[in-house]
């Protein structure tokens, strides 16, 4: 069913009764290169959407047997069809049930009969925030588990950005440089490989989101974009994980006469701004903001500290004593004018 | 071509936007179904049905604006307006005029698509 049209051109449905109109708008939309289908009303319109999968709708409000408000209600209650962003068609003097159909869920209206310049504008912006939207469906199933996809997909996400109260963890490989120089490039690829496997189940096992991945490092954020009132102990506990499933995997490669590897964990809690940020090539889940900056230092602080999960205080006050951890000497952090609490929390717990 | 019955600018610019073939076609399509619409309009108001009789004025005011008949657009907006007030008891008179007009745009319409 999926499909991925460049945000210029799409399948459209047009729906109206009129057959004059659907002439006009189709010729219209053809010129401007989308593909189009008709309805002659609102039950022809459901059958048609259910039956193929079309990118944008036009939807007209009076038609008989189902009219556009009954249209828009049963496309907004059906997840498969929900997305399926609708432009209202009308006369000129309907914006009272216009605003009442965006109110509904509609994404803009035209005026018929179309200005053609106004109709390619609002056409193409609404193509491309579907683009767009399914974009991040399509990177939220690569960085989410299933159960954290489907809770995203079904409770919707908004577009742009916002505060939240979230949990950030960043992760590397210890001296992986120079592990990689010391052998063949395939053995390095299926090492990185196996060990981001291992620490996608550790950290999806747990709620958490994968956003970023460099090299041998990796930042996941926890209470977002799900909102979780325990994303701290969420976090701390996936950390414990993923250094459990590194031991065990050091038992593997010690076996094999392979290489072992050491990680080292931030973790840091607190407000960051987070969204999906993109442009029409790329898009991707981001956090940004202090809190984040502090869980990628606390991450490079644990070679000097020489514990794989160092935490700071509110992540520390978030495991409500749950999970074990010690204070260790404030330090002064780079990018930071104030010495930073932190707290480790020795694994095998 | 009869003034004031198509708003000759109306047509010109869908010549200039589409072309002399599917103008033809759209006004096939109007002179097909337009009888339709009032027929129906007339079976509401024997019935006494207003929101039939509003969704089918609706519709032929919008497909006769887009054709640029807009006198007789104008008048089914007003009948529209009427079916929406529920007092289809005026209507009577005004659907007479509309089917009358209707004629004299057909007319004209035909006309244009033999080019004269």
């Amino acid at each position: 069913m999926a499909r991925s049209p460049t945000p210029s051109s799409g399948h459209l449905l047009v729906v109206d009764d009129n057959k004059v109109n659907r002439l006009l708008l189709g010729r219209n939309l053809e010129q401007q290169g989308h593909s189009v289908a008709f309805a002659e009303n609102g039950q022809q319109a459901l059958d048609r959407l259910r039956a193929e999968s079309f990118d944008l709708v036009l939807l007209d409000i009076l038609m008989p047997e189902l009219d556009g408000y009954q249209v828009l209600e049963r496309l907004t209650k059906d997840p498969e069809l929900r997305d399926i962003p609708v432009i209202m068609t009308s006369s000129m003097d309907e914006m009272d049930s216009v605003v009442k159909c965006i109110e509904m869920g509609a994404e803009d209206y035209l005026s018929k009969p179309p200005n053609p310049v106004l109709l390619k504008a609002r056409i193409g912006a609404s193509l491309e925030k579907k683009w767009l939207r399914d974009q991040q469906r399509e990177l939220i199933r690569k960085f989410a588990t299933a159960e954290v996809a489907e809770e995203l997909l079904t409770t919707g996400f908004e577009l742009g950005g916002k505060y939240v109260d979230a949990t950030v963890m960043f992760s590397d490989i210890r001296s992986f440089t120079s592990i990689a120089e010391a052998q063949s490039p395939a053995d390095t690829i299926e090492l990185l490989n196996d060990y981001y496997t291992l620490m996608f189940e550790a950290i999806g096992g747990h709620g958490g989101v994968v956003n970023q991945m460099v090299g041998d490092g990796l930042m996941a954020v926890f209470g977002a974009p799900v909102p979780s009132a325990d994303h701290a102990e969420r976090a701390v506990l996936s950390a414990l994980e993923m250094l459990e499933m590194v031991g065990m995997f050091n038992a593997e490669q010690s076996a094999r006469q392979k290489v072992q590897i050491q990680i080292g964990v931030g973790i840091a809690s607190g407000r960051v701004i987070a969204g999906f940020t993109g442009t029409q090539n790329r898009a991707t889940y981001t956090c940004v903001g202090d809190t984040v900056n502090l869980a990628a230092r606390l991450e490079a602080q644990t070679k000097l500290a020489g514990h794989p999960i160092l935490i700071d205080e509110n992540t520390q006050a978030g495991l409500n004593g749950k999970i074990r951890s010690d204070e260790l000497e404030p330090v002064q952090l780079r990018g930071k004018s104030q010495v930073v609490r932190i707290f480790a929390v020795p694994p095998g717990q | 071509m009869q003034p004031g019955l198509i708003d000759q600018a109306a047509l010109d610019s869908l010549l200039a936007t589409t072309d002399r073939e599917f103008v033809g076609e759209l006004i096939d399509a109007y002179l097909e179904d337009s009888p339709g619409l009032i027929a129906a309009m007339l079976r509401a108001l024997a019935e006494a049905n207003a929101t039939e009789f509003t969704r089918a004025a609706h519709s032929l005011k919008s497909s006769s604006a887009s054709l640029g008949a807009v006198s007789l657009s104008d008048l089914a907006k007003e009948l529209e307006h009427l079916g929406k007030d529920s007092k289809l008891t005026g209507a009577a008179s005004k659907l007479e005029q509309l089917a009358g007009l209707f004629e004299q745009v057909k007319t004209t319409l035909e006309e244009f698509k033999r080019g004269s």
